[in-house]
């Protein structure tokens, strides 16, 4: 682990040196084990935030009050500790060009790692494909990667803030509905790929709602972050 | 790669029975919810079991010839491949040796499939002699759309990826065949005991 990265007041990104890494497709995941000094295991999967094309690997981890490793994740690790890994895992929650697009990426919190990964990717191979993102969050502190997609062109970035937000803010106001959904995506008979990843609750609803406007379920992929995933 | 990790205790689930808890596994009290794409909801007057492929006679049964059947009661232990394990979880449904009671077939694998298009693959075997259902209630409630009804298999000496949600049908084959997950590298036959994640393992 070669350097910490403050996302948020809740979240951190732990950048990765990897020698022998044989290189991952975005919007995959790795397996990583904690061993304690008892040999007490303790097992987790995290999404890759970086793109391939990066030069580490890139893991951003929030911390889940009651988790049992992102605790340990967000708060102990040091610059320098050793982890150990297992990846990339996960074939079909990827996005590479010959996929195509419009590309819809709909987030909710941590949710937006793994697209962050996608957007990183689409960036790099300086792809025309267009790509809208959606990305739900409570407050605007609570948003990760936030001068990088403020900085982003040739891609359109939407935020939705569900708790509250700052004085004069012109996003979103409310969480992910039908109304925000038909504002923010592209035509149904334009058949975007859309990928969502978020705590079960909000992936439920974006994928009911866009079946229910007309939206092939073919071509929507799901990635989700369970409860008890910390 | 170093033998431990600095600082770190975890917190031990004392409460569960370790020889009921594979390795790599944690316990859980939740039931996470896990698909890789959106929830079908297929209306129970258009919803079909059906079991085709290498066999004479191809079986369909309604919604209402499958809660004809005898059901059976259950508890078991799950555990997903992403780490989790949920102890003394109880099912409704039919057991696959009832469903195909009176089939004669050459195969030795079936490709199970369901509303949405996910498929997954296990040795006939393996659905036989007690330890398969098509499970249509969980905790005397109907199964909830997000875990997989109105009916899943259930399989649960297997990761729980192979106990496929919003089942609608089994084939029979004499050749296996990958399913969705075992195509994207995870293990062919997924023991959670000896963890078998993925393809290799």
């Amino acid at each position: 682990m070669i350097e910490l990265v403050e996302e948020t007041a809740r979240a951190r990104s732990i950048v990765l040196d990897l020698p022998d890494w044989r290189g991952h497709r975005a919007g995959q995941h790795v397996d990583l084990r904690l061993t304690a000094e008892d040999g007490y295991q303790a097992q987790r999967s995290y999404s890759i935030a970086s793109a391939p094309e990066d030069e580490h690997v890139v893991l951003t981890v929030e911390r889940l009050d009651n988790g049992e490793v992102s605790p340990y994740l967000v708060d102990e690790l040091r610059v320098g500790d050793r982890l150990e890994l297992r990846g990339p895992v996960g074939g079909w929650f990827v996005w590479h060009a010959e996929l195509g697009g419009p590309l819809l990426l709909l987030g909710g919190g941590s949710g937006v790692v793994p697209l962050r990964a996608m957007l990183r990717h689409h960036s790099a191979i300086e792809s025309r494909v267009p790509l809208r993102l959606l990305y739900s969050v409570r407050t605007l502190d609570d948003v990760a990667y936030r001068d990088e997609l403020a900085g982003l062109t040739g891609v359109e970035i939407r935020l939705t803030l569900t708790r509250s937000w700052p004085e004069g803010w012109r996003g979103y106001r409310r969480r992910i509905d039908r109304a925000l959904l038909e504002e923010v995506a592209w035509p149904p008979a334009e058949r975007p790929l859309v990928y969502v990843c978020g705590a079960t609750g909000f992936v439920e609803t974006a994928a009911d709602l866009l079946v229910q406007l007309g939206y092939d379920p073919d071509r929507i992929r799901t990635e989700r972050f369970g409860p008890t995933g910390g | 790669m170093s033998s431990f990790s600095r600082g770190f205790r975890g917190r031990r689930r004392l409460e569960a029975d370790p020889a009921r808890v594979p390795p790599g596994q944690y316990v859980t009290g939740d039931f996470p919810v896990l698909s890789a794409g959106p929830t079908p909801r297929t209306p129970l007057d258009r919803w079909t079991f059906e079991v085709a492929g290498a066999l004479d006679e191809p079986l369909r049964l309604s919604w209402d010839e499958l809660q004809a059947l005898p059901s059976e009661t259950v508890s078991v232990d799950i555990h997903c491949v992403t780490g989790w394990s949920k102890l003394d979880t109880t099912w409704a449904g039919v057991s696959l040796d009832t469903l195909l009671d009176g089939v004669e077939t050459a195969a030795e694998y079936a490709l199970a499939f369901s509303d949405g298009g996910y498929t997954t693959n296990l040795p006939l075997d393996d659905l036989l002699g007690g330890k398969a259902w098509i499970a249509y209630a969980y905790d005397g409630e109907p199964l909830d759309p997000e875990h997989g009804g109105p009916a899943r298999l259930l399989v649960p000496h297997l990761y729980f990826w192979k106990s496929a949600k919003w089942v609608r049908g089994l084939r029979l084959l004499e050749e296996d065949e990958p399913g969705f997950w075992e195509g994207f590298g995870y293990h062919n036959y997924g023991d959670p005991w000896k963890e078998q994640r993925y393809r290799g393992d």
